[in-house]
């Protein structure tokens, strides 16, 4: 086994229709690897199988075909070992904020003492800013601090690896921005190895070592995987200054605009190997303009657009 | 707010002294002696002369059984005379009784069935076929195997109460919310206590909607049950007075079973609201 704490290899899923027939796969031949203290985002349009790659990667789904592995061990099942951040928050509403943190941390260290548990949670949600707020029912609290109280939930079991599904997509702007800083500084601190889904290009880039682009579905494949080849040490207000962040902004947003649809069909394994996606670093290129760039770097679409007229 | 509390308490009121006024002019006695005389004739022949029964009773009558049963409600004067709280006991602890049992059944029942699509498939050809056999229907099956005309009734109303609370419990149940689930699958909960920690408070809302509904259907069922098969309870009471013809007394039983039915409703209203949970 090489040494990549994540490795996805051919993953593949199919739903069955309706009348029991096989679909078309959501995707299939998905190949990436996650290193350890490695922060990934993916992205992709609405559909093509993020969460589904997700939730085979939780042990949530199963995948047609296909492995994942992690810490050189097949993924089999749900785990204390990955930590899920959900999209719609799944707090119990019958429980209290901390009752919520404590019924993971119970589960994970059943031994713990009473006291121990509450120290532990209470330390949790004191990080994501929550410490005023131990006793409150998720039913007071807003939007944006149900979802700390779910961040809190997982990083509390101090998971190998936290998977996160749009944790911020049902929040608005500013209090987005303000968790992304926190979740920023969090990971900073912890080298936590994280998965994530989000639909936000610049949220990807503030927080992420590697982005996966997804092609649309059915058939979605990872496209490439970009480097965010800016330092470590973001800041939400600073990243804008750097001026590698608009060409890798520029890239990302030509992939979802112009490129992402190009992937399918047997013509795109002409320009495309998705068993070893490119490995793209496009804040480092010269300053050319981006869209153009690609335009005669890839010829590839083209040849399919002109296949279709 | 309070204004109109207020306000629907003083319609309520209202409509109480309106509904008593029309029916204290209705029954106010007609001049036709002849029929007075059959009736108070007929009276003596069911050796009740004493009270006067002609036709329907005025609101005075009425309240004076009401004041008669209410000054004394525990007294016992052998089988045929019991006070009201005596009556209204053995109901409710007929009631309580039949009803405990069936929460002990219908519940974890419920709780297997929800969880498994398959069972669920197995089992609804007898729920759908069970639940609408009128409770009653069961009393002569009942009386022959059970022989006791007391664990009878108890039987009517374990079988009445059991539905509702079945199919809602296995509702409930089959319809927790994914997310939670899965929440419970990721920190590798087990079974035990995901049942108990997760999917009871999940359903608790629904399954104590089940058991509101069995309850109100439950105190239904007993008066007719006890009517069936007599010796004591309110529906026994009942039917004694009109046996006797003393309508004032099965009119005072009648508001006693509305009340009592009430209170019933009341109680389990506040456990669901206990349980319930705001999202
Ligand atoms: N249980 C299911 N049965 C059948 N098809 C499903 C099921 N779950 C998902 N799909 C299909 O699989 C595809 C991928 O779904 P998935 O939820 O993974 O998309 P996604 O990339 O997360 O989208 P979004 O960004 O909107 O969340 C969709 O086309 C969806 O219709
Ligand atoms: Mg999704």
């Amino acid at each position: 086994m090489s040494a990549h704490f994540l490795i996805v290899e051919a993953l593949k899923k199919a739903y069955p229709a309706a009348n029991g027939q096989p679909n078309p796969p959501v995707f299939e031949d998905i190949h990436f690897h996650i290193d350890k203290g490695e922060f990934v985002c993916i992205v992709g349009h609405s559909g093509c199988g993020k969460t589904t790659i997700l939730n085979v990667l939780a042990g949530l789904e199963e995948a047609t075909a296909g492995d994942a592995f992690m810490d050189n061990r097949e993924v089999r099942g749900p785990s204390l070992d990955r930590g899920v951040v959900f999209q719609g928050h799944a707090l119990m509403p019958w429980m209290s904020v901390l009752g919520n943190v404590a019924f993971a941390v119970k589960s994970k260290w059943p031994e713990w003492s009473k006291e121990k548990v509450r120290e532990h949670c209470a330390g949790y949600l004191e990080m994501v800013g929550l410490g005023d707020a131990l006793d409150k029912k998720p039913a007071e609290l807003s939007g944006g601090m149900k979802q700390r109280v779910g961040i809190a939930r997982a990083f509390a079991i101090q998971p190998k690896m936290l998977l996160l599904d749009e944790p911020f997509g049902a929040l608005d702007a500013l209090t987005r921005g303000t968790i992304q800083d926190e979740l920023l500084k969090i990971v900073q601190a912890t080298h936590q190895t994280v998965f994530m889904i989000t639909h936000d290009v610049d949220e990807a880039i503030l927080l992420a070592d590697k982005i996966l682009l997804m092609s649309n579905g059915p058939h979605a494949k990872i496209a490439e995987i970009v480097e965010v080849t800016m330092p470590r040490d973001r800041t939400r207000a600073g990243i804008h200054h750097d001026p590698q962040y608009y060409k890798i902004r520029n890239h990302l947003v030509d992939f979802l605009v112009n490129r992402s649809k190009t992937y399918a069909g047997a013509e795109a394994e002409m320009f495309h190997d998705a068993k070893n996606p490119p490995l793209v670093r496009p804040g480092l290129e010269g300053d050319r303009a981006p869209v153009l760039t690609l335009a005669t770097e890839r010829p590839a679409p083209q040849l399919k657009q002109a296949i279709n007229q | 707010m309070r204004s109109i509390k207020l306000k629907a308490a003083v319609i309520s009121l209202l409509l109480f002294l309106l509904f008593i006024g029309a029916w204290h002019m209705a029954t106010l006695p007609k001049e036709s002696t002849s029929l007075a005389g059959a009736n108070a004739e007929y009276a003596a022949l069911m050796g009740k002369g004493a009270e006067k029964s002609g036709g329907f009773p005025p609101p005075l009558e009425v309240g004076q059984a009401f004041v008669k049963y209410l000054a004394d409600p525990f007294y016992d004067h052998g089988p045929n005379d019991k006070g009201i709280a005596i009556q209204l006991g053995h109901s409710l602890a007929r009631v309580g009784l039949g009803f405990f049992l069936a929460v002990l059944v219908a519940v974890p029942l419920g709780f297997v069935i929800g969880m498994s699509p398959l069972l669920l498939r197995a089992f609804d050809p007898f729920i759908q076929v069970l639940k609408p056999i009128s409770p009653l229907a069961w009393m002569p099956l009942a009386l022959y195997t059970l022989k006791d005309s007391n664990v009878s009734g108890i039987f009517v109303i374990f079988i009445c109460s059991i539905w509702p609370m079945l199919i809602n419990t296995a509702f409930g149940v089959a319809s927790v919310r994914r997310d939670w689930i899965n929440v419970a699958r990721t920190l590798e909960v087990n079974p035990l206590r995901k049942a108990f920690l997760v999917i009871l408070p999940a359903a608790a809302p629904t399954i104590l909607t089940g058991m509101r509904i069995s309850m109100g259907i439950a105190w239904l069922v007993i008066v007719a049950a006890e009517m069936l098969v007599g010796g004591t309870g309110i529906g026994y009471f009942v039917w004694n007075e009109w046996n006797n013809l003393a309508l004032p007394n099965v009119i005072f039983a009648i508001t006693m079973i509305g009340v009592v039915g009430m209170l019933l409703d009341m109680i389990f209203g506040r456990l669901q609201q206990l349980v319930t949970y705001r999202e």
